[in-house]
């Protein structure tokens, strides 16, 4: 049986805007077990990144409202004090984000940045140093004595995202939190930083919660994948049952806009209109103003959870979804 | 017989960079003896990792920079002994779009001068100019009602649209496309790739699209073109490159493109180590050796040659001379 790890419960997260608040996460629960690749898919600005945010409460203070819990371990991490937070980033959560330069110190060697984290936990500097040397092995870093001694812009963007990589790894958490983390990499290299997730996966049996804008990785690493429309999760499910049976219209219609095929075998299906404001907060569904299928109801009154399987679920109106 | 566009025979362009603080005079080959014949008609894939000198073909195509050797024969006319009538019309016969739209359209600028400055340039009068800047958004399925927006009011999807509507207000035969669609959304990315074909097919334009995204190639060119460190290693039919990949490189890069299938996921794949290399410290002989998996040692100390096998599929490697039409 496997076992729970972190559980969203309704949680809504609002931002104060100049009109009044933004609502960028809406409603979203869903839960991720223990060595389990959790996808969380959507377009900008649709939330992906608010909920990781919100996590390790890493979003600018008092410029939100979060509502709802957050379970880590069975414990509700609101009710940590910033100081218990702070035992709990890197050591139990950790986090890569898209553009490693950005999260590198430009003036210390990569070794050494990777080292300090090791060193928080009372271990000496020569130890620490050893162990870097070990994880830039299992990160499969080329030449790993000399890499750690090499600055942030003497490395390409495949080895810095593996320095991020080894940084989280040297504490073990049990949930790594990766926003676009092959975003701004090569194909060839976006193969091996996967390739170096699902071995940790296997190995560590760590949780990954990856948030991407891409199908491909999802299609290539993902277990369960959420996907998400202007605040909310529109459907979830297995990876199998959100590409061979997707039910929501908007999952639908963003299948059928990837590039599978070739130009001889039609156009791609497009999604007309675009996102609404979220400031008005209106009841309804998000989707309703681009929606095939709208119907009056949709436009005042919010969604219903569709059960499709056990794990299979979609929020829509329309009881067996777009057809 | 189809109508070559372009034509580059063995065209090099090398930058030189000083080294170390002793000056040591290098070369950066970003395009090192490039060959390829673009049809009228047609759109053309060029694929390759960052750095492997695709932007910087681009920028030689458009005459942005002379290349070192050889040259770039458009239409019959040599680009290098082009007379400035022939250099002004061939300004307004090719066209580019740039990557990320919002960097490449003045921010003070509307939309209606932005799209007219090419005109005004040229020497439109502006009456004609204004005609041709509502048409051309119509063109692109824009509402006039943006043309006078400013850049920062716009989506990113609107913004290429302005940006593709820009490059046609000259009526250009060819536009070069430099990743179209990779700073945009999916959903967003569908409509822009429908619009780009939907254009091609109606004004009878010629495409060389670069990017990095092997499924929109698949679905977009009808040709590809693969670069690896400033060398095209392979050449030809989209179909058969994606099924049935000569050049072990273009193998690697088929592999390590995400599958869009969950089914396909546990199929058995080559992935290739390492990376791209720089382009100043080449490795001698093929410069894809060190990440080769068929590697001889001939590899190491000779540079392979360009060889043609059937149906104008062309590839550079080792492997295929002894073989040729056959393999």
């Amino acid at each position: 049986m496997s076992e729970e790890l972190l559980k969203l419960n309704k949680l809504y997260v609002d931002y104060k805007v100049k009109e009044g608040y933004l609502s960028a996460v809406k409603k979203v629960s869903f839960s991720i077990n223990k060595g389990e690749i959790f996808a969380i898919v959507g377009e900008s600005g649709c939330g992906k990144s608010t909920i990781a945010h919100s996590i390790l409460r890493l979003l600018p203070e008092h410029n939100e409202i979060i509502k709802g819990n957050i379970f880590f371990n069975g414990e509700d991490l609101h009710e940590y004090t910033d100081k218990q937070l702070e035992s709990i980033r890197g050591r139990e959560i950790g986090m890569i984000f898209q553009n490693p330069l950005d999260s590198l110190n430009p003036v210390y060697t990569t070794g050494f940045q990777v080292a300090e984290g090791i060193m928080l936990d009372n271990v000496s500097k020569q130890e620490a140093w050893n162990r870097v040397i070990n994880l830039y092995n299992d990160v499969k870093m080329p030449d790993a004595e000399k890499r750690a001694k090499s600055f942030p812009h003497e490395l390409s963007g495949g080895m810095r995202q593996r320095v991020m990589i080894a940084m989280m790894l040297s504490r073990t958490p049990q949930l790594l939190i990766a926003d676009e983390p092959t975003t701004a990499l090569d194909v060839t290299i976006e193969a091996q930083i996967l390739n170096i997730i699902k071995t940790l996966r296997d190995e560590y049996n760590t949780a990954v919660m990856l948030i991407t804008h891409n199908f491909g990785l999802v299609a290539e690493v993902a277990d369960k994948v959420a996907v998400m429309y202007a605040g909310e999760v529109v459907e979830q499910g297995t990876v199998f049952d959100i590409f061979d049976n997707p039910k929501h219209p908007y999952t639908k219609l963003l299948m059928k806009s990837l590039p599978r095929k070739a130009k001889s075998e039609g156009r791609l299906q497009t999604i007309n209109g675009s996102v609404p404001r979220l400031t008005e907060n209106k009841p309804g569904c998000r989707f309703e103003n681009r929606c095939p299928y709208v119907m009056d109801i949709c436009k005042i009154k919010d969604t219903e959870r569709r059960i499709v399987t056990e794990s299979h679920f979609f929020n829509c109106h329309l009881e067996k979804g777009g057809e | 017989m189809s109508e070559a566009v372009i034509e580059l025979n063995n065209l090099k362009k090398y930058f030189k960079i000083n080294i170390g603080i002793k000056n040591k005079k290098a070369y950066v080959k970003a395009v090192d003896g490039v060959t390829l014949t673009i049809n009228k008609g047609e759109i053309v894939g060029l694929v390759g990792e960052s750095g492997s000198g695709k932007t910087t073909l681009a920028r030689v195509l458009l005459n942005l920079t002379k290349p070192t050797d050889s040259h770039v024969v458009f239409n019959g006319v040599n680009l290098s002994k082009a007379t400035s009538k022939e250099m002004k019309k061939f300004r307004t016969e090719v066209a580019v779009v740039f990557q990320d739209p919002a960097s490449n359209l003045n921010p003070r600028d509307t939309v209606m001068n932005s799209i007219m400055r090419p005109m005004i340039l040229h020497g439109i009068s502006k009456k004609i100019a204004k005609q041709k800047a509502i048409d051309s958004l119509e063109l692109v399925k824009m509402d006039s009602r943006y043309l006078n927006s400013y850049p920062h009011q716009l989506s990113g999807g609107q913004l290429q649209r302005i940006a593709i509507a820009r490059a046609l207000v000259l009526d250009p035969k060819v536009m070069i496309l430099d990743e179209p669609t990779s700073a945009l959304d999916i959903s967003v990315q569908a409509q822009i790739l429908n619009l780009l074909l939907d254009l091609q097919e109606s004004l009878g334009l010629t495409y060389l699209v670069i990017t990095h995204d092997l499924n929109v190639i698949r679905y977009i060119s009808d040709r590809v073109a693969v670069m690896y460190l400033g060398k095209l290693v392979e050449f030809g039919p989209t179909k058969e490159i994606i099924e049935n990949p000569k050049h072990p490189y273009t193998e690697g890069l088929m592999a390590a493109s995400p599958i869009l299938n969950p089914h396909d996921r546990d199929k058995e794949k080559y992935l290739m180590q390492g990376d791209p290399g720089s382009l100043i410290n080449l490795p001698t002989g093929c410069h894809f050796h060190p990440r080769c998996p068929y590697y001889t040692e001939r590899c190491q100390n000779e540079q392979p040659q360009n060889i043609i096998l059937s149906n104008g599929h062309q590839v550079t490697c080792f492997k295929y001379e002894l073989f040729g039409k056959n393999s």
